[in-house]
């Protein structure tokens, strides 16, 4: 069983059988994947039937409940510049949603409106709101 | 106060810089007496950062808002022990906090091994302490916890409501007790590799703290789930979130670890796997902290704006590049001194053990890093979702779970044919029968996974009850003792055997718990008023009342007004249960006189405070979201704030501001909005918490020194004693 020949055989068919594992990985992730912008990217660069997953900062006095448990918000670039876009959400709305805060949203473009996948809201921690250093 | 714990946080830089240079100048000059300086160092460090964090706990209990760290995450109204705890929810403190449990448990490690490892030791002192300048570097020239303005102001932001919670008290330090646990094996790692001693000693010295650091990261984890679960209203214990993921990958390292360091203490065999595994988990350690720091990646953990991303980069950077050059310029010295006997062997189950979960690591790393990755081939950022996560964990958790059954089972070097029958035939029939099981009395057959892993729990759970039973039977005839007496004897002759095992069923029991929770659970969200009703599974849940309370904080969080609901469950017309879920508003910064009542009641969004009713069964969870973040009676607030109290002579201003939202409380009972409701019917989620239960109760079995070493301990002492008295004579 430990002859250098088996030893070696063994090592390739472990690396051949690795290879073909980590391809089919890297083929899956990047055929499953969604891109990940921020609004400003959104407006600039989608298209709609396409799914995102959008990241950024909700618009304050932008949230306005509508009938069908639709809850619309303006959501703008993490960095405070640049375009923002109304969200259509449906679903369960964690504790941490509100203005100002950051949140990750998936879904797509139509009408120029980011209509959302039903509870695919996750917000930020809160313990990791840090204040930008002055000057920054 | 604030300028000593400058000065400390210098004098702390300063000795962690002294202490590496003594430490290698004795290590090279072979002068002992450099040496224990260089260790001494490591006990001062303790004593400086301690007084450090005495400082700056001070000024959070004592609300001293000239701080501005205190001024940022606490104020007069948060509870007394959530201010204790505000300490580590900013960057800075969570820094200071990092760095002093390190000092804590560097300085024990240390102490342990001043008899030991001495051509080891230096090394590790200086890596350690290397750790240590790294983060005291941060606090001091960074982000100080220190800085201060003046004038202080007259109350702080206050704890943000979703943190006053049990969990901020227990969960980060146990996550950072658990990264900073694995500098320790890191350390020593690398002083082997240094000295080219790489035996199984420097494994045996470090194997309780890499056990720590596992059992720590692995509670941790676990706390996080939990808190997420129960009281941030996200419905769910884990969403593969790059901060989370960065936890669980030094943790799967680490259990791989824990499993190969066996095989080299016993045949001398994967010794650049197992140095690979030590300084692998370290690094992913230092890449979750600095995931959390760096804001490279979307998480919903990350910290907003942290400027600490580069030299954690060049930290990591010099991490890796040293750890790869001691491996390949090492490797003559690190060769196996066995080959592996047969393929059916517990070498064989162990190492696939291993592949099993560097791979499911892989996975993940891959998943969470794939934004950068995309970005790097394609220029478009893109993420993969759970369902790809879930495509690769799934089948590896389900190997892994065959592979704890069969790895207690099978012999060491080669297995026979008998030894397969005598072992195998018990857990293989239970996982038959709970096959039958899952297809005839309980309703599992709609997921194919769940009914894959109850089996492979069930056969891992029977084994390693057969393993207790068999020994328990020696026992009992070999010591002739009572049962109970036998059991814990047998425990205590063998405890990290029986703790790994314990630590094995625990381990099943989460993922049973897991499986089950994800495969059945139903969920709804629906708006209703009171009166309405919803099914969610197979419960029926009425909304039949409104509540509303002010300043008597039903969940002493410090809100001071709670507005909630109660809903009545059954299940087939039978009560079950009564839910009061709840939205907890806060003050804006403290309760001051004159204040409007809004400022009471609108510092922060609205918390929800989840109601839960769990058995072993199933859990019935439910939330209110808050609507937008406010008062959903604005109008009457609005209204109260146009009050002015300094015309109301003869009254308190803020007992009038009070009794204002008295008033909108006792409106909303009475006249209450529709409100939307998540709720939730998921079966067995208790068993996740007492699984991780039962992995602590293994993991301190199997960390708690054995008899014999406590012995020998004692004997040592009582020698060196006696030697001393001679010496005297």
């Amino acid at each position: 069983m430990s002859s250098p020949r088996k030893r070696t055989i063994r090592l390739v068919v472990c690396l051949a059988i690795a290879v073909v594992l980590a391809s089919g990985l890297i083929y899956t992730s990047f055929a499953a994947s969604d891109p990940a912008l921020s609004p400003s990217q959104l407006l600039r660069t989608g298209h709609a039937g396409q799914i995102y997953q959008l990241t950024g900062t909700v618009v304050q006095h932008s949230v306005r409940n509508r009938a069908g448990g639709v809850l619309d918000f303006r959501l703008a670039d993490r960095s405070g510049g640049g375009r923002s876009i109304v969200v259509a959400y449906t679903g369960s709305v964690p504790s941490a949603f509100a203005p100002t805060r950051e949140l990750i949203v998936t879904g797509q473009v139509r009408g120029g409106r980011f209509l959302a996948q039903p509870n695919s809201m996750i917000t930020k921690c809160p313990s990791k709101y840090t204040a930008a250093p002055a000057g920054e | 106060m604030a300028f000593a714990g400058r000065i400390a946080l210098v004098v702390a830089l300063a000795v962690t810089l002294y202490g590496i240079g003594a430490s290698l100048y004795g290590a090279r000059r072979g002068r002992r007496d450099w040496v224990d300086s260089g260790r001494r160092s490591v006990y001062a460090l303790v004593v400086i950062l301690t007084v450090a964090m005495a400082i700056l706990e001070a000024a959070f209990l004592r609300s001293d808002f000239s701080y501005n760290t205190v001024a940022n995450t606490s104020s007069t109204t948060t509870p007394f022990l959530y201010r204790a705890a505000a300490l580590w929810s900013s960057q800075e403190g969570s820094l200071l906090l990092w760095v002093w449990l390190l000092s804590i448990w560097a300085s024990v490690a240390i102490r342990m091994t001043r008899n030991r490892l001495r051509d080891v030791v230096p090394y590790a002192t200086s890596v350690l302490l290397g750790f240590g300048a790294f983060f005291t570097m941060l606090l001091v020239f960074f982000d100080s916890p220190f800085t201060q303005t003046h004038p202080a102001p007259v109350d702080g932001a206050g704890l943000e409501p979703l943190l006053r919670n049990p969990s901020m008290l227990i969960h980060p330090p146990m996550l950072y007790s658990g990264y900073t646990f694995f500098t320790i094996p890191f350390a020593f790692a690398v002083g082997a590799l240094i000295v080219r001693r790489v035996d199984a000693e420097w494994i045996r010295v470090t194997r309780r703290f890499a056990l720590a650091s596992w059992l720590f990261l692995g509670i941790g984890i676990l706390l996080g789930a939990h808190w997420s679960y129960y009281d941030l209203g996200w419905g769910g214990y884990w969403g593969w979130d790059a901060v989370e993921n960065a936890a669980l990958m030094p943790w799967l390292i680490s259990t791989a670890f824990l499993h190969s360091v066996m095989i080299q203490e016993r045949r001398g065999m994967l010794k650049v796997w197992n140095a690979s595994l030590v300084l692998g988990a370290s690094t992913l350690a230092i890449v979750g902290t600095f995931l959390v720091r760096s804001g490279v990646l979307s998480s919903i953990h990350a910290f907003g704006a942290s400027t600490l991303g580069v030299p954690f980069v060049i930290l990591i950077g010099a991490m890796v590049a040293g750890s790869v050059y001691l491996v390949i310029s090492r490797r003559a010295v690190l060769r196996s001194e066995h080959a592996l006997d047969s393929l059916v062997s517990r070498e064989a189950v162990f190492l696939l053990n291993n592949i099993v979960l560097v791979g499911l690591c892989f996975v993940i790393f891959w998943g969470t890093f794939f934004p950068l990755i995309s970005k790097a081939a394609t220029g478009t950022s893109a993420t993969v979702a759970a369902p790809w996560f879930d495509r690769y964990t799934v089948p590896l958790a389900l190997a892994l779970v065959f592979l704890s059954g069969v790895g207690p089972l099978i012999a060491w070097r080669r297995a026979t044919l008998a030894n397969a029958i005598r072992n195998f035939t018990l857990p293989l029939a239970a996982a038959a029968l709970m096959a039958i099981l899952a297809f005839t009395v309980v309703p599992l057959h709609s997921s194919p996974t769940t009914v894959v892993l109850f089996c492979g729990a069930a056969f891992a759970v029977s084994g390693i009850g057969q393993e207790f039973w068999r020994g328990w039977r020696a026992r009992i005839a070999s010591a002739h003792e009572s049962a109970p007496v036998a059991l814990l004897a047998m425990i205590r002759r063998n405890r990290r055997r029986y703790g790994g095992y314990i630590a094995h069923v625990g381990i099943t029991v989460v993922l049973v718990g897991v499986a089950a929770s994800s495969a059945f659970q139903h969920e709804q969200t629906v708006t209703m008023g009171v009166g309405q009703s919803v099914h969610v599974g197979a419960y029926t849940e009425r909304y039949v009342a409104a509540t509303g309370t002010v300043d008597s904080d039903p969940n002493h969080t410090g809100a001071t007004l709670t507005l909630g609901a109660v809903l009545r469950v059954t299940r087939g017309g039978h009560y079950v249960t009564t839910l009061t879920p709840s939205d907890g508003f806060y003050p804006a910064a403290g309760v001051m006189p004159g204040a409007a009542v809004s400022s009471l009641i609108g510092g922060q969004t609205a918390v929800s405070e989840v109601a839960l009713d769990s058995s072993p069964r199933r859990d019935l969870w439910a939330a209110i979201t808050p609507p937008e973040g406010q008062l959903p009676e604005s109008k009457l607030v609005s209204r109260a704030d146009r009050i002015d109290p300094t015309n109301i002579p003869g009254s308190d201003q803020v007992a009038i501001a009070y009794r204002l939202l008295r008033a909108i409380s006792a409106y909303y009972r009475h006249h209450p909005p529709p409100v939307t409701f998540t709720l939730l019917a998921s079966p067995l989620v208790m068993w996740i918490w007492i699984g991780g239960l039962i992995v602590l109760g293994g993991g301190l079995v199997a960390i708690w020194p054995a008899p014999s070493a406590l012995r020998r301990r004692a004997h040592a002492r009582s020698a060196a004693i006696v030697a001393q008295e001679l010496g005297r004579a």
